[in-house]
């Protein structure tokens, strides 16, 4: 089995999981309707439009945390970690599998949350949503590692917020501002290390 | 071993540059034209920001070394280096917002990159003993502990360039640290706290390992005893 | 004292009753360390004189 057809292979398992079980893309998809609705009531009138992006971008972070706490809950409650492990495959596509079917769980969600929240506050621009994949990918690349991370100790849910969002800073400052170039460079740096560190994360758990 | 040797030694050449980065920077230093004394925070808040910056990097050394040999003594180390820098990091935010509030009366600036980005820092070196509390003991944690180590001290060049960007679209700055457009007798001072506040990273470290040590091989002897 | 030499002071004394805290922590540490040290030799006397 070559690397590409082992993360595919890891990557369809977790998207045909959720498509049976329908838990976390719906939730994600609810709560970022939600929270662009409170921000519409956290905002006055007379915000900025600049203000009303900024809101998106945290909405989005907040989504895909949602995303991402679910993603590795699954194979430790039923403890396919181990096995996961115990199979032939580099464990590095263990989270690139995992990442990319994260990617598309927020994609998914950001292909709603996109037009309600042009439809809510104001129209966006290509540039906005190159910045929202690029900022996906750092999103997801950082936080699948992060996310193993979590899930191995005990406060699991409380866990992840905390490491993820200060890693998240830099993403939110390059989506606002519609910096591509530095998100870009975020995502190569980040991936790269995500990619390179995953083993040491799962290696004893 | 070493430690019996060096840590006498390092105590006391921290005292001693302790006891002259204090006198020069009180005394010695020329009162500061536009800032008056205040200024003199600054001998203690830069060398505080650099020493903490040497303590995450220093950790993240010994991280990867963790990484390579698995050598528990390499997590140990790792682990009170951060620890350190988070303390060292703590009190250049308070010393930094000490010094805002002097100079422009606010308690805290966005403007200032340099303490945005320890805020940004000790949020996530923080996440760090967060994430060691909730691991047991072992080489799992060791290797967590020692991946997080190592993309903190990446993020610290990333984190500065989101700051310098985000000003673009957040307030302009209108407060600014001064730069070392320093004099001579100045740069000296600086120097000497520099090397006082390094000196005192390496003590405090050299301290807690060797205390961290003492109380592991306690339990390792309680466990022979009562084996 | 003007406000600037009040901050000023703040400032050092700031820095100065960090490291302070800190010796607290480790001579309390330390004294736990003595204690526990204390026990064992105990332990040791004792096992010594059962066997």
């Amino acid at each position: 089995m070559t690397y590409a057809s082992d993360v595919a292979a890891l990557a369809r398992k977790d998207l045909l999981l959720e498509l049976r079980a329908k838990e976390t893309l719906p939730s994600m998809l609810l709560f970022v309707i939600a929270a662009l609705t409170i921000f519409h009531f956290a905002l006055p009138t007379g915000t900025s439009d600049v203000a009303a992006r900024g809101l998106l971008w945290a909405a989005l972070i907040f989504t895909a945390l949602l995303g991402l706490t679910r993603a590795f809950v699954a194979e430790r409650e039923q403890s396919m970690f181990d096995a996961l492990i115990l199979t032939p495959v580099d464990r590095s596509a263990i989270w690139l599998g995992k990442a990319i079917a994260v990617f598309a769980f927020l994609v998914a969600a950001e292909v709603v949350a996109l037009p309600a929240f042009a439809a809510f506050f104001h129209g966006l621009d290509g540039r906005t949503v190159a910045a929202v994949v690029l900022a996906d990918i750092g999103i997801c690349t950082v936080g699948t590692l992060f996310g193993a991370m979590a899930v191995a100790g005990r406060a699991r849910e409380l866990l992840l917020p905390l490491l993820f969002l200060p890693m998240a800073i830099p993403i939110v400052v390059g989506g606002v501002g519609g910096f591509l170039w530095f998100l870009v460079l975020y995502d190569a740096i980040f991936a790269l290390l995500s990619w390179a560190a995953f083993e040491y994360v799962v290696s004893e758990v | 071993m070493r430690i019996h040797l060096t840590l006498p030694v390092l105590a006391a050449a921290c005292t001693g540059l302790f006891g002259l980065a204090i006198g020069l920077a009180l005394f010695y230093a020329p009162e500061d034209a536009d800032q008056g004394l205040s200024q003199r925070i600054f001998y203690f808040h830069v060398p505080l920001a650099l020493t903490a910056y040497a303590c995450f990097g220093w950790g993240a050394w010994k991280a990867l070394k963790y990484l390579r040999t698995r050598d528990e003594r390499a997590d140990l180390e790792s682990y009170v280096a951060i620890h350190q820098g988070v303390i060292f990091g703590a009190l250049t935010l308070l010393t930094g917002s000490i010094w805002a509030r002097v100079s422009w009366g606010v308690w805290w600036s966005w403007g200032e990159d340099e303490l945005v980005l320890f805020l940004v820092l000790f949020l996530f070196y923080c996440a760090y003993f967060m994430l060691r509390f909730s691991v047991d003991a072992g080489p799992a944690r060791a290797n967590m502990s020692a991946v997080y180590a190592l993309f903190g001290v990446v993020l610290i060049p990333v984190s500065f360039l989101a700051i310098r960007l985000s000003k673009q679209f957040i307030h302009p700055v209108v407060f600014k640290l001064d730069g070392p457009q320093m004099t001579g007798s100045q740069f000296f001072t600086f120097c000497v706290c520099l090397a006082a506040m390094l000196t005192l990273f390496a003590t405090l470290y050299a301290i807690e390992l060797a205390g961290k040590r003492l109380d592991r091989s306690l339990r390792e002897l309680k466990e022979l005893l009562t084996a | 004292m003007t406000q600037s030499e009040k901050y000023t002071a703040a400032a050092y004394l700031v820095v100065f009753l960090g490291v302070l805290v800190y010796v607290v922590i480790i001579g309390s540490k330390l004294q736990r360390l003595q204690r526990e040290v204390e026990q064992l030799v105990a332990l040791v006397k004792e096992k010594r004189t059962d066997g």
